[in-house]
């Protein structure tokens, strides 16, 4: 018996031990103004959970906020609003839930801690609580832009969408991607595969093969677990478009661009508001207009011109929409 | 709905459920050396995904895909001893002690991938091995004659599995110490011999499974595997502790995905249905073990520490 108990002591303190390690902490930097994330997937994912934890170092780097603390990977709801609550009992001024999943953890936990400030996304709804923000991104909008060019660049006049599953963020871009196309090409193919999953990359992957399967010659894909689909993209030699970050690390022959989440702008007017006394009850959206959304093309691929005027052109559009 | 059966679309479902069923494969062979011998082992998740790391890792900083292969091997083996170790010699309750192993390996190859890498890097992958004259024939040679040379190897594994369990003397050894330990120990067996000699095997394949995963994506990312290991395990009840049958389960899990996946490119599947359509491989698992479970029964001694005289 007492071997047993040694031994599960040994491995709950290494696993004690670790997911300590997995929570990071930066307070290099200016201000005492303290930012806490908690996000379901890697903080380097090159999607999703990147695009707001760089937006927040940023902001550390520029002196707007002193401290960035990040809890990643808490794919698990409930290990989320764990992480939530602490954040918010050690003081921390600003507590970003980054998952739409977590809105119902977030609505339990806020008003338990009403002089601390908490923004969920992507999501349009605060609760009516006074001190949440919520936040989302017109990802439609460059969604739009790159289905318009990638209906330009397509030969076969099939692209191929890889979704996780259909709701908010994702839904919005996949949509607007595939409103692109039939706007750029109205009798082009557009199959889309939503695989149910954030997390899965085989399966991911396995789509993509799909697709292409069926006559795709461009890819697009949303989530963290695209980074599967662009591997077969690239072993097949069909062009990519990313989104929420910019994916041309992960093969620069085949990116074409990727609609990149500047949340700073967004975060630093959040930051500032809750310096202000204003803890909550807004709502944020990225847009091109606002400078949230922005297209990064991948210098290494060889974009015709004509092409890339029809996404500027369109990128342009928006702004003017305001 | 007459798309579906196509030609092209059956090639390419067999192909991709071919490639989805290989880690699983590979997983469930070694956990059922584990469990013939009477031992559960609840971390294979955990041990894949560090395997999946350092052959990640490896490939990464060699550029060799066999290189990566074996250093997913070599943490699998150590791995393997230590869930023996925590098992066999201490004793521990096998599915907590599983469950921290899953959580080791988890939470470690995020860590190590975080501070060594950071931000995702493609790697090199398996290159694809075109099978003589086999690869040529119309249809067949695409479906299974073009893949890489692992997923060969991987089921070429399967009658060697089968062989040494059912017609060796270390596999007689494994029979004996998971149905009958004490009489095992009589005859002068060594069933803790037996049992650490199983889970090394069981967390080397572990291991090897997860490499091959990660060199087959080309990438790696927190919790690669995506529960694939606690599949694995199902499957070794699916395929009622033989390697046949574990092929056959891990082919038809890969099927079905892979289905799956090509009916809702062709639209086939209704979008809200989509949802309900994922679940179908779990759903067919589950149906099955329950009818392999009135059929066939576990191991007398799984789970079941063995203390001499007890």
């Amino acid at each position: 018996m007492k071997k047993r108990n040694i031994a599960l002591v040994v491995l709950i303190a290494v696993i004690a031990m670790i997911g300590a390690a997995c929570s990071s902490s930066d307070d290099s930097g200016g201000g005492d103004f303290k930012v806490a994330i908690v996000a379901p997937s890697a903080s380097n994912d090159l999607a999703f959970t990147q695009s707001m934890v760089d937006a927040a170092n940023k902001l550390k780097d520029d002196g707007v906020i002193g401290e960035v603390a990040v809890t990643d990977g808490t794919f698990v709801v409930d290990d989320a609003a764990v992480a939530i609550r602490d954040y918010a009992s050690q003081g921390y001024d600003l507590v970003i839930a980054h998952g739409s999943q977590y809105g119902g953890s977030l609505q339990e936990i806020a008003p338990d801690f009403p002089d601390v400030s908490f923004a969920w996304g992507t999501s349009a709804d605060t609760f009516g609580l006074p001190n949440v923000y919520s936040y989302e991104a017109a990802s439609d909008q460059g969604g739009r832009v790159m289905g318009l060019m990638a209906a330009a660049l397509s030969k076969s006049d099939n692209v191929g969408i890889v979704g996780p599953i259909e709701v908010g963020d994702a839904k919005l871009y996949v949509d607007g991607f595939k409103a692109g196309v039939l706007a750029g090409k109205p009798g082009a193919t557009v199959n889309v595969n939503y695989i149910d999953s954030f997390s899965d990359v085989a399966l991911a992957s396995e789509a993509a093969q799909s697709l292409i399967g069926a006559g795709a010659d461009v890819l697009t894909g949303t989530a963290q677990m695209v980074v599967g689909a662009v591997g077969v993209a690239k072993t097949e030699g069909v062009l990519w478009f990313g989104t929420q970050a910019n994916q041309t690390s992960l093969a620069p022959d085949i990116v074409v661009a990727s609609q990149v989440y500047h949340w700073e702008h967004m975060l630093e007017e959040m930051v500032k508001n809750v310096k202000d006394g204003t803890l909550g009850g807004e709502l944020y959206k990225i847009t091109f207009a606002n400078d949230g959304l922005v297209i990064e093309y991948n210098d290494g691929y060889d974009l015709p011109a004509d092409v890339k005027k029809i996404g500027d052109d369109a990128v342009q559009v928006f702004k003017d929409q305001g | 709905m007459n798309e579906v059966f196509t030609t092209a679309v059956m090639v390419a479902v067999v192909a991709s459920a071919i490639r989805l069923a290989v880690p699983l494969l590979l997983a469930s062979l070694g956990e059922t050396f584990g469990q013939r011998s009477g031992v559960l082992n609840l971390g294979v998740d955990g041990i894949m995904l560090l395997g999946a790391f350092t052959g990640y890792y490896t490939v990464l900083k060699s550029g060799n895909v066999w290189a990566g292969l074996l250093a997913g091997a070599i943490v699998g083996l150590v791995l393997g001893l230590a869930s023996a170790v925590i098992a066999v010699t201490l004793q521990a309750e096998q599915g907590i002690s599983g469950i921290g192993i899953y959580l080791f390996g988890l939470g470690m190859s995020d860590l190590l991938f975080q501070k060594l890498v950071g931000t995702p890097i493609p790697i090199d992958t398996f290159p694809a091995v075109h099978i003589p004259l086999l690869a040529d024939i119309p249809y067949i040679g695409e479906m299974f004659f073009q893949h890489s040379l692992v997923i060969y190897l991987a089921f070429a594994a399967i009658p060697v599995a089968t062989f040494v369990i059912n017609r060796t003397t270390f596999g007689m050894k494994i029979r004996a110490v998971g149905e009958y330990p004490d009489a095992a120990d009589t005859l002068g067996v060594s069933v803790s011999g037996v049992r650490y000699a199983t889970e090394i095997i069981g967390g080397t394949l572990a291991g090897i499974a997860g490499a091959v995963l990660a060199i087959t994506l080309g990438i790696f990312q927190q919790n690669l595997t995506n529960g694939a290991g606690f599949i694995a395990i199902a499957l070794v009840y699916f395929g009622a502790w033989r390697p046949t049958g574990i092929m056959l389960g891990a082919l038809l899990f890969g099927f079905v995905n892979a289905l799956v996946l090509e009916l809702k490119t062709l639209e086939i599947i209704p979008r809200d249905l989509s949802n309900l359509a994922a679940m179908a491989p779990a759903i067919i698992t589950i149906l099955a073990l329950v009818f392999v479970a009135r059929r066939f029964r576990a191991p007398s001694a799984l789970t079941k520490p063995f203390t001499r005289g007890k």
